[in-house]
């Protein structure tokens, strides 16, 4: 006998996320999820991040990590207040779901941040499956990396909404085309805003901060 | 392996499906689709839904695994077609404008009881 379920599995994700939302739009909140692969400069990209935009916005980091803070160590010398969760007793370590970033929300007063930054964990597979309730998703880039890895993993470069092409200052150095990734970046994902920055030396450093302060103004109305 | 995450809400989701007046039943089947651009491998995916589902209502329950394939329409010129691999430009103008018909499913459809 067979009955009919017809349901997303997901769902439960979905519907924590969507709380999530929720709660950033009520406090006026703009969320981004931050997601690479494992070395990729995404935490140099954050504390500068955070340094540049200190005088502007209040900003805020949840950091997902396997299991050590050496992230979130590095990200609270900025002075944001940073929230690291571990996501071992997850059941899969390789992701945050939107409950364990609605725990770790549940520790900043909202009110008081412009821009949440949600550090996800280093993984080009499967946070791009999980929707936490941000505004925005990033996916980190370096120029480290292979070319082809836009369509090694296009679900991850097909879900997000901008793309940060870091380590430009290494360019000199490598046997890296810059033109291959960004067509291939381009095929997975048309029209995709790329930023090519050095997270190290801050060159290309002003689009991004753009990106980010538009967003910040549109979400807090300002 | 996120994989594991998303066997238990599939284990979940077709417990509670099973009807309270029919318990305890051998569920045989869990019919599941996945579309080919979800981050789901259907080998791990079965690996951990067996690990995962010994001692639940579903025990012994085989996943059956539907592959979705990956379905986009250009928005500038409206032609639609079946992508073989992960280039979304589109085959007839070259718009990178693509938007996703199929592909990224991760459904339950339905489960398969004893009788
Ligand atoms: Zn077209």
């Amino acid at each position: 006998m067979e009955i009919q379920v017809v349901k997303k599995v997901l769902d439960a994700n979905l519907t924590v996320a969507n709380q999530n939302r929720d709660r950033f739009s009520r406090h006026c909140v703009f969320a981004i999820n931050v997601m690479s692969s494992p070395g990729s400069g995404k935490t140099t990209l954050l504390e500068k991040t955070l340094t540049r935009l200190a005088p502007e916005f209040r900003a805020g980091v949840v950091v997902g990590d396997v299991s050590t803070t050496h992230d979130a160590e590095r990200l609270a010398r900025s002075g944001a207040p940073v929230v690291q969760v571990n996501t071992d007793e997850f059941g899969g370590d390789c992701h945050l779901a939107a409950h364990v970033v609605a725990s770790a929300i549940d520790r900043f007063d909202l009110d008081q941040l412009d821009l949440l930054i949600i550090e996800n964990v280093g993984n080009l597979v499967c946070p791009a499956e999980f929707d936490i309730g941000e505004d925005a998703k990033v996916v980190v880039l370096s120029v480290t990396e292979g070319e082809d890895k836009p369509v090694k993993y296009p679900l991850m470069f097909r879900v997000c909404d901008v793309a940060v092409l870091n380590k430009i200052d290494l360019l000199p150095y490598l046997d890296y085309d810059r033109n291959a990734a960004i067509d291939y970046i381009h095929q997975v994902h048309g029209g995709m805003p790329i930023f090519e920055l050095s997270a190290k030396s801050e060159a290309g450093f002003e689009g991004w901060l753009d990106w980010l302060r538009n967003g910040i103004r549109r979400k807090i109305g300002g | 392996m996120h994989e594991m995450g998303i066997a238990l809400q599939i284990i979940e989701i077709a417990a509670a499906s099973i009807p309270a007046e029919m318990k305890p039943v051998q569920v045989e089947t869990i019919r599941i689709r996945v579309g080919k651009m979800s981050a789901v491998i259907p080998e791990n995916l079965n690996f951990c839904f067996e690990v995962a589902s010994k001692d639940t209502d579903v025990e012994g329950a085989t996943l059956c695994i539907d592959e979705v394939p990956v379905v986009a329409r250009c928005k500038s010129c409206n032609h639609q077609w079946t992508l073989s691999g992960p280039a979304f430009r589109c085959e007839s103008c070259q718009s990178g404008d693509i938007e996703l018909i199929s592909g990224q499913e991760l459904d339950i459809v339905s489960i398969e009881i004893a009788t």
